[in-house]
């Protein structure tokens, strides 16, 4: 674990400094511009669904999907982060607990 | 802007630790899932003191967690880290720093300090952008770690993470950092597509690699789609409503 941690940890770092020290003309591009905008967009979508439904390499529906569906009726009425992960796991453990869901 | 410059100071300090406090709510879960997921105390603190920067590091554990490889943990978390390397270059002209300086600047350059620091762009006084720069970095950085370190205790004090529903928190997780992003009909499209592929892709690739390969969604979407983005300069300051750092071209300054 620590050769990642530290290898994506200073490749990060380089990504910062690149900016603070490459030429514009190399990365100011609209479609590089675009790109990185783009990439947390799918990237973060992507996460929430595979770590909704992926369990290994297998999909399965259980009590996570009730929990992420409480956050997102969470965020859509404006609630801080805090609220918003507490209420998923409220709901998962929950529904847990009282055996309605896996 | 020069004649109450020691007013407008405060308030770009008060600004600026007002953005770390909210980050705090962050760290606190980030440190909590990356001892949940199995790193060490230390490995959790190192990414929040070297990697620094939110998204990533949330992403890398949550690769981790599913059993992805360390490659695609490690790829996975460098192309969320990607945007940094826009914010330095507008930066790092508005800063104009060198040597030393400009290490520990590239360091503390994530969404929130650049969308502080351009939200006062248009400032005539520059020491206002500067000011807001180095205040929000060096505010984000303290209760960054300081939350990390809390969640990772308290997590290491709990039991099993699922009974906890700690397991359904990720995925809210990175719903809560993709929210702000997703206004508009395109973000949402790319949104639903690289979600859709990703759960497709789930039983045919190994772990980690659905998630990373959804990344030629927004390469093939980059290359093609017309420049709908907002220009990095228009970052709206409501760190209530922003996010763990996750920017895009449009910072809006929440977390880490």
């Amino acid at each position: 674990m620590w050769p990642l941690v530290l290898i994506a940890s200073v490749g990060c770092y380089a990504l910062k400094l690149a900016g603070h020290s490459v030429s514009p003309r190399v990365l100011d591009r609209p479609r590089v511009r675009r790109i990185a905008a783009l990439l947390p967009l799918a990237l973060l979508a992507a996460l929430v669904a595979v770590q909704t439904f992926g369990s290994g390499q297998t999909l399965v529906v259980d009590a996570r999907l009730p929990g992420v569906v409480a956050a997102a009726v969470a965020l859509v009425l404006r609630a801080p982060f805090l609220v918003v992960v507490a209420v998923a796991g409220v709901v998962a453990a929950g529904l847990r607990y009282a055996g309605l869901a896996a | 802007m020069t004649s109450d410059w020691p007013a407008e100071r405060r308030a770009i300090i008060r600004d600026a630790t007002g953005v770390g406090i909210a980050v705090a709510a962050y760290g606190v879960v980030f440190g909590a899932q990356g001892v949940a997921t199995g790193l060490s105390l230390a490995q959790t603190m190192t990414l929040s003191l070297l990697m620094f920067t939110g998204a990533s590091q949330f992403a890398l554990v949550g690769v981790v967690g599913a059993g992805g490889t360390g490659v695609a943990a490690a790829l996975t978390a460098l192309m969320l880290g990607a945007r940094n390397a826009l914010y330095g270059l507008r930066m790092a002209p508005l800063l104009g720093v060198t040597g030393a300086k400009r290490l520990l600047a590239a360091q503390w350059t994530i969404d929130e300090s650049t969308a502080m620091a351009l939200a006062r762009e248009d400032h005539t006084n520059e020491r206002a952008v500067r000011t807001a720069f180095w205040a929000t970095g060096g505010s984000v950085y303290v209760f960054w770690n300081l939350s990390t370190l809390l969640g990772g205790l308290g997590a290491k004090a709990l039991g099993d993470p699922r009974t906890l529903g700690l397991d359904a928190v990720i995925p809210a997780a990175f719903l809560a950092l993709l929210w702000p992003r997703i206004r508009g009909r395109e973000p949402w499209a790319i949104a639903v597509l690289s979600a859709a592929v990703a759960v497709l892709l789930t039983p045919v690739l190994r772990p980690g690699l659905p998630v990373l390969a959804t990344a030629l969604v927004a390469i093939i979407a980059g290359m093609w789609a017309r420049n709908t983005l907002a220009p990095l300069a228009s970052a709206p300051i409501h760190p209530e409503e922003s996010v763990h750092d996750e920017g895009d071209a449009t910072p809006r300054g929440g977390s880490a």
